[in-house]
């Protein structure tokens, strides 16, 4: 139940092509993770799995049967919207209702699930408020209220925590994490970002202009990026890639080094530098650091390594943690 | 508006024009008020006296009262039931995407900048006359007996012409709502198997609400005074059969020259709509809250 599988998918609109031609397994029970920059096609795609858009050409296979012409609702697949789209007018108990309601349930197993959802959901107490008088995460969760009561296959988020406060995105991220753990369904979800693809996701889809640039692990992709692409997009700060000599030096023609790799002394080392800005987030210190012939380096070093604007410190990158790329831009 | 300064200053701005509007309502009203009071006929000028209540109890009275007061009724209903409905179902039509939409919208608003006199004449001459009309016509070239709408059904056809004249204000402002709608909510609907009718009946009528009260209030303000439709294609005939109140008041102060009369008419209709806006606001005035 929930296994997804994306053979050749192709999405024109007009003129323009967004997804040019992607395969992609998505296993039972599997937390999957969509990401990549802005307008790279991730809600394209995942609207194409949930039936709201045809595809121009492939084919959607939901548990071994071709969907690709089905309706959505005949997919078993329930989404939660970005914008939450609740039923304004609708309480909090008849938005979740309302697809059971629509599937001819008997009322006492309508009765029976919403408040089991509620349950879960911490909404007991809110069932008889519209959604106008909810607060941002209580609406997120009638949204997936309303998902998880159809009991689908898999569950579509489009970046559901977008709109809410940094908080509360920490403990929806934890509870939706739980949800996936106790419900054991398929998972789908989009976002842009990087501390909820790594700590949600069983796997992460790294999209580009419509393309799957790599499909990993968390840890795959942080410790073996394939590309260029992937290396500069997994990882926060973002990793330092070097060309030229230093490159060369390496027998590559781009070299990348994470801020983390990067040790830090105030009197020997590879590399000499000058420290420009430093952020300081208490645990951890971000320094940017100008070296002669390289772009400015981000290191990261502990909350209390004391140093100022102008100071000369010296960078060695860690042997071991080098990621080196070819003039195509993939990891030899 | 916070601060008490800021209010003060708002107060004095307004005031000229509710006061000019306030006396351009007050003065007209309270002469009405005091010619309702007084044996006032044109034909005997000069002999004006006080009569107490008789000029509302004749008007009451009169069997043409309780006529038009039934033929405004079914005027009101029957026009917001046909710009209601026919309002969200070519609202829905003109929502689609399809091809020449800027000029299908641009020619459904076209009616409502024809003047009521002009299109009931047009009505009336071009369409619904026995002998010449369009509808005559028709009738003809299907071999039947042409219809004299007018005389026949008067009240209906005046219905038909003055709903033709509001479906464009009601569709319009159905189709600003529709428009409105938020996509994802029916995309949601949608996941959630609900089919089209499901969609319209629990997703789209319920946003259609505020919209649709809003034209029920405007429309039926002006529905209650409907007069140019009828003076130009029955004048109120045959017999009362289309006389509204509106058209009664005319009839009593002006054909019968009994300004008293129709003063008291007047009056009359001003509480009559009174009493319908309250009940409207109670009613379906709460929709607009929330
Ligand atoms: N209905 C449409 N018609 C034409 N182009 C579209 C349509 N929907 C999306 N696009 C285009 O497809 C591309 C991918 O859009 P999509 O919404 O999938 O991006 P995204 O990855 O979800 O971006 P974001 O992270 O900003 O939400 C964009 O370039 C967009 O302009
Ligand atoms: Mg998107």
């Amino acid at each position: 139940m929930g296994k997804i599988t994306l053979r050749n998918v192709q999405k024109r609109f007009g003129e323009a092509v967004v997804i040019p031609s992607l395969d992609l397994d998505i296993e039972d029970g599997e937390f999957v993770v969509f990401v990549g920059p802005s307008g790279c096609g991730k809600s394209t795609l995942l609207r194409l799995i949930a039936g709201l858009e045809d595809v121009s050409d492939g084919q959607i296979m939901i548990d071994g049967r071709d969907a690709t012409e089905m309706p959505p609702a005949k997919r078993g697949l329930a989404m939660v919207f970005q914008s939450y789209a609740l039923y304004p007018h609708m309480t909090v108990k008849k938005n979740i209702a309302f697809p059971l309601r629509m599937a001819k349930m008997e009322p006492q197993e309508i009765e029976r699930r919403v408040s089991n959802a509620a349950k879960i959901l911490n909404l007991t107490n809110y069932l008889d408020r519209r959604p106008g008088q909810l607060s941002g995460g209580q609406r997120q969760r009638v949204a997936i209220g309303r998902a998880i009561v159809r009991e689908p296959a898999a569950f579509l988020f489009d970046e559901p925590l977008s709109n809410l406060d940094a908080a509360l995105r920490v403990n929806m991220r934890l509870e939706i994490t739980e949800l996936h753990q106790s419900l054991e369904t398929t998972m789908i979800y989009v976002t842009h970002d990087q501390v909820e693809a790594m700590t949600m996701a069983d796997k992460i889809v790294v999209l580009n202009a419509g393309r799957i640039e790599q499909v990993g692990s968390p840890l795959t992709l942080y410790r073996n990026p394939a590309n260029l692409f992937v290396a500069g997009f997994i990882g926060s700060p973002k990793m330092n890639l070097i060309e030229g000599p230093e490159a060369a030096k390496h027998g590559a023609t781009t070299i990348g080094i994470r801020p983390e790799h990067i040790d830090l002394s105030r009197e020997t080392g590879a590399w000499q530098g000058e420290v420009g800005v430093s952020e300081h987030l208490g645990s951890d210190t971000f320094l940017h650091v100008h070296v002669a012939g390289m772009p400015t380096l981000t290191v990261r070093t502990g909350g209390e390594f004391g140093v100022h604007h102008g100071d000369r410190v010296w960078l060695t990158p860690q042997a071991d943690k080098i990621h080196r790329f070819g003039a195509d831009g993939k990891a030899l | 508006m916070a601060t008490q300064h800021s209010k003060t200053a708002a107060r004095l701005m307004i005031s000229p024009a509710v006061i000019l509007l306030f006396l351009w309502m007050i003065v007209p009203l309270s002469m009405t008020l005091y010619f309702s009071f007084l044996r006032y006929n044109l034909l005997m000028p000069g002999m004006e006296s006080f009569t107490g209540w008789d000029n509302y109890y004749y008007f009451l009275t009169d069997p043409a009262f309780s006529a038009a007061l039934t033929n405004t009724i079914l005027l009101v209903v029957g026009v917001l039931v046909i710009t209601v409905v026919g309002g969200v179902l070519l609202a829905l039509l003109l929502d689609q995407p399809f091809w020449g939409q800027g000029i299908v919208r641009v020619l459904v608003i076209a009616p409502f900048f024809v003047m009521p006199t002009v299109s009931a004449l047009v009505w009336k001459n071009m369409f619904m006359n026995p002998v010449n009309g369009m509808f005559a016509h028709i009738a003809r070239g299907l071999g039947l007996q042409p219809f004299d709408f007018l005389s026949q059904a008067p009240l209906a056809s005046i219905i038909g012409i003055v709903a033709w004249q509001w479906l464009p204000f009601a569709t319009l402002i159905l189709l600003t709502a529709l428009q409105s709608l938020d996509r994802e909510q029916m995309e949601a609907a949608e996941m959630d198997g609900a089919s089209a009718l499901d969609r319209f009946l629990h997703i789209t009528v319920p946003h259609l609400t505020r919209a649709i009260t809003v034209v029920v209030l405007i429309q039926t303000i002006f529905l209650l005074g409907v007069f140019a439709e009828i003076l130009v294609t029955t004048n109120g005939g045959p017999g009362t059969a289309s006389t509204n109140i509106t058209y009664l008041v005319y009839a009593q102060s002006l054909l019968n020259y009994d300004v008293g009369g129709g003063s008291a008419g007047g009056i009359v209709a001003v509480v009559l709509a009174n009493i319908v806006a309250i009940f409207l606001m109670r009613m379906i005035g709460k929709n607009l809250d929330a």
